[in-house]
């Protein structure tokens, strides 16, 4: 296997008393490779947030280090750093006063570089929006529209890395299955590796082709969404999975039965 | 006595001066506010001590905070040497900067708090550095609240810079302190137009920036900040015609007696040739300092408040050697030249009405002492922190049934309408004599004297040419024609005069008309 494209190297952090990640005996340690989607599952409070953002340095680990193409990230400049680290979370967070290209061109413009309306254009196609859409501001556009645009500007600076924390956490169900779809084909088109942060196990096992499961601060499962589903991965790993398995259980035996009455 | 119409148009260079001083006051308070609140945005200790700090300030009477800076800036002349003006525009800068600090702090302060977490995460996420986040998301997403404590400040502001006359920054005070103490409505009423216009204004050119930065239309916040600024300018220019050569300033603290002797003497010297300045309405302890420290030239004070004020003493010698004693520990201590008395005395005195006091058989203070049980007492707001009120309270053991505070010229009109019985009054008070009022005697000698004292700075008092100008006044004016002068100022039928027209009346009476 070729050198990772991120590696999570015995990474605690400590907030005071409490612990969110590392928590058990030499801290959390993890290769993800280049062109995977991977999706890190675990309850609230699971610590998987948190894990997450040490890779844009939103967070510092306490102890460890996590490397980026080999490099450790905290010897990187934030700002060359998170531009190769596209970003997306569930508030979004478009700058109100921007407009969407304005938005959208935010990451390059730091770095000094300013965006051709070609490229606002392609980089709205690619979510789906119509290039008018550019000229708009952020309170005209929809829930669904804004985190498009959202995953618009993380894609802006051409990065090597999406992470996304609980992107579509705050969308309605229709939005949300048709935005995951769309993240994943971007994922394939543009050759990503992701990193996509999640409480839902249905859209982890859907959309990721390998899932990591924390739980307290710790991972407790690394399997891939067929395994999973074949009963991999341990006590906590099952419990998660148990919950979209029996979900769609109950929904085919409710189809059986409307079928069986009409 | 000329209407408001008339008036209105002769407060150019005041109300320069008011926006000049107010400009300057919120632009300083800006200046401090908003660093301050971009570092209580990242520690709540801070903001927490910045903005208590801040809510202090407020509790504190925007008159008493103008006065308080007096001392503190005489202290530090300690540290910065004599050059440092403890009178004027620096003090009022310096008080109304702090007024102003409260509404742009706590806006300022709301608004960072209350930016969208989502928003501030986002910043990071994109790869803002501190000063990118602060100058391109929190500046701009803060700014409409921020706008909005700074037009707080600035009706405030232009509101309290009219309490800046009592510390002699020239401002819109000026006409309404004046008009107050002669009550000459009309100067009262145009002064207060004027600020009242002038903070209008203001308030409503801010908004406009506001609404310019809230809906993000850069042509209305750009054209609000355009206007403000040439408005600044304009102010700035109609100052800078005043000569750079310093005029001689002639003190007046507020009440009429002040104003018309001010006008005597600056018309003295105008006419021998001297440019003149007036400080009026100056608060009566800050006057004493100021000639002092020649941050004014020429004053007239009073033997008496001299005496218990700045020698602290608290017997009486007796005229003469009240007066000898005083002359030389002013030349001695401060280095200011007592260059005579005026002639007559503004003493303090017990006055009722003729029959009230024939009602009651009250003819001396120890009468009084008697009946004071049932009685209510009026005095200037000062008066009943006096020594000479405690020292005739004391000696005849008088105790009111109440004391109420009214302004000096309010007093006599209290004491007609019979809201106060007996109220302390002036010698020299024209009103006296017109309201045919009892001015009880004092057995004991308990109020010391009160002559009337010219009082020249350590600056003034070299130039032999002024002295030898201002000489003739010395025993020149009795009390009679004081008294006279005075009421024709405080009187408010159609032949109430202004200071100035007194002044004049007064000269050619006592023969010092050329």
């Amino acid at each position: 296997m070729p050198q990772p494209l991120l590696r999570f190297d015995g990474v605690i952090c400590r907030f005071g008393e409490v612990i969110p990640v590392g928590s058990g005996f030499g801290g959390v340690s993890c290769d993800i490779a280049a062109g995977s989607f991977v999706a890190l599952v675990g309850a609230s409070g699971s610590g998987k947030s948190t894990l997450l953002k040490t890779v844009n340095t939103l967070v510092e680990p306490t102890e460890g280090r996590v490397l980026f193409g080999g490099e450790d990230v905290s010897t990187l400049k934030p700002a060359r750093l998170r531009r190769r680290v596209g970003y997306v979370f569930q508030g979004i967070g478009l700058f109100p006063h921007f407009s969407v290209a304005e938005n959208i061109a935010i990451g390059p413009r730091l770095a000094g570089e300013r965006l051709p309306p070609e490229r606002i254009a392609e980089l709205l196609a690619l979510v789906e929006l119509d290039p008018g859409y550019a000229t708009r501001m952020p309170d005209e556009l929809s829930g669904g529209q804004r985190q498009r645009v959202g995953v618009a500007r993380a894609l802006a600076g051409g990065p090597e890395l999406l992470i996304m924390d609980e992107p579509f956490g705050a969308l309605d169900p229709v939005t949300r299955d048709a935005l995951g779809r769309k993240v994943r084909e971007l994922h394939e088109r543009l050759g990503l590796t992701t990193v996509m942060v999640t409480h839902d196990m249905a859209e982890a096992l859907l959309l990721a082709d390998r899932v990591l499961v924390m739980d307290k601060g710790e991972l407790v499962a690394d399997e891939t969404p067929r395994t999973l589903l074949a009963g991999a991965g341990g006590a906590v790993a099952q419990r998660l999975a148990s919950v979209p398995r029996e979900q769609a259980e109950r929904l085919a035996a409710l189809e059986g039965f409307g079928e069986a009455r009409s | 006595m000329g209407t408001i119409w008339d008036i209105l148009p002769g407060l150019g260079d005041k109300l320069s001066a008011h926006v000049v001083l107010s400009a300057s006051a919120i632009g300083l308070a800006i200046l401090i506010a908003l660093p301050l609140a971009v570092w209580a945005g990242r520690s709540p200790i801070v903001s927490r001590l910045a903005l208590s700090l801040a809510s202090l300030v407020q509790t504190i009477p925007a008159l008493a905070l103008l006065a308080l800076f007096f001392p503190l800036l005489l202290s530090l002349r300690a540290v910065f040497g004599e050059g440092l003006p403890t009178l004027g525009f620096l003090p009022a800068l310096m008080a109304l900067t702090l007024y102003a600090l409260l509404p742009i702090l706590r806006n300022a302060v709301t608004a960072q708090a209350n930016l969208d977490e989502g928003v501030l995460e986002a910043a990071d996420g994109v790869g803002m550095t501190k000063w990118q986040k602060l100058v391109l998301v929190e500046a701009p997403l803060s700014a409409p609240f921020i706008m909005a404590g700074i037009r707080t400040a600035s009706v405030w502001t232009i509101g309290a810079a009219t309490l800046a006359t009592t510390i002699g920054q020239p401002s819109l005070g000026d006409p309404i302190l004046a008009g107050l103490q002669t009550q000459n409505w009309a100067l009262v009423l145009a002064g207060c137009l004027a600020s009242a216009g002038l903070a209008l204004a203001a308030d409503n050119l801010l908004w406009v920036i506001e609404v310019g930065l809230a809906r993000r239309k850069k042509s209305m916040a750009y054209g609000g900040v355009l206007v403000v600024v040439l408005g600044i300018l304009a102010a700035l220019w109609g100052q800078g015609s005043d000569s750079d050569e310093r005029r001689i300033v002639i003190a007046a603290k507020s009440f009429s007696e002040q104003y018309i002797l001010a006008q005597l003497i600056g018309a003295r010297l105008e006419a021998a040739g001297y440019e003149v300045e007036y400080r009026d309405g100056l608060g009566s302890a800050v006057v004493h300092g100021a000639v002092a420290n020649s941050s004014v030239d020429i004053s007239v004070d009073y033997s008496g408040t001299i005496w218990t004020n700045y020698l602290k003493r608290s017997d009486n010698p007796g005229r003469e050697a009240m007066y000898t004693t005083i002359r030389d520990w002013e030349a001695q201590t401060n280095g200011v030249t007592v260059l005579g008395r005026l002639g007559f005395e503004n003493a303090y005195a017990f006055a009722m009405r003729q029959d009230r006091a024939s009602e009651l058989g009250v003819a001396s203070l120890t009468d009084l002492a008697a009946v004071a049980p049932r009685l209510t007492i009026g005095g200037d707001p000062e008066f009943f922190e006096r020594p000479e009120w405690i020292a005739v309270r004391d000696v005849y053991g008088l105790g009111f049934r109440k004391s109420r505070n009214f302004a000096p010229t309010f007093m006599y009109n209290a004491l007609t309408s019979g809201e106060a019985d007996v109220i302390s009054a002036y010698t020299s008070d024209g009103r006296i004599a017109a309201d045919r009022l009892v001015v009880l005697a004092d057995p004991e000698g308990a109020l010391p004297s009160y002559d009337a004292l010219l009082m020249l700075s350590p600056r003034i008092s070299k130039d032999a040419g002024v002295v030898a100008t201002l000489q003739p006044l010395i025993g020149a004016i009795s009390v009679e024609a004081m008294r006279e002068a005075n009421y024709a100022v405080d009187r408010e039928d159609a032949s109430k005069l202004t200071p100035k027209q007194a002044a004049e009346g007064l000269a050619e009476k006592v023969g010092l008309k050329k």
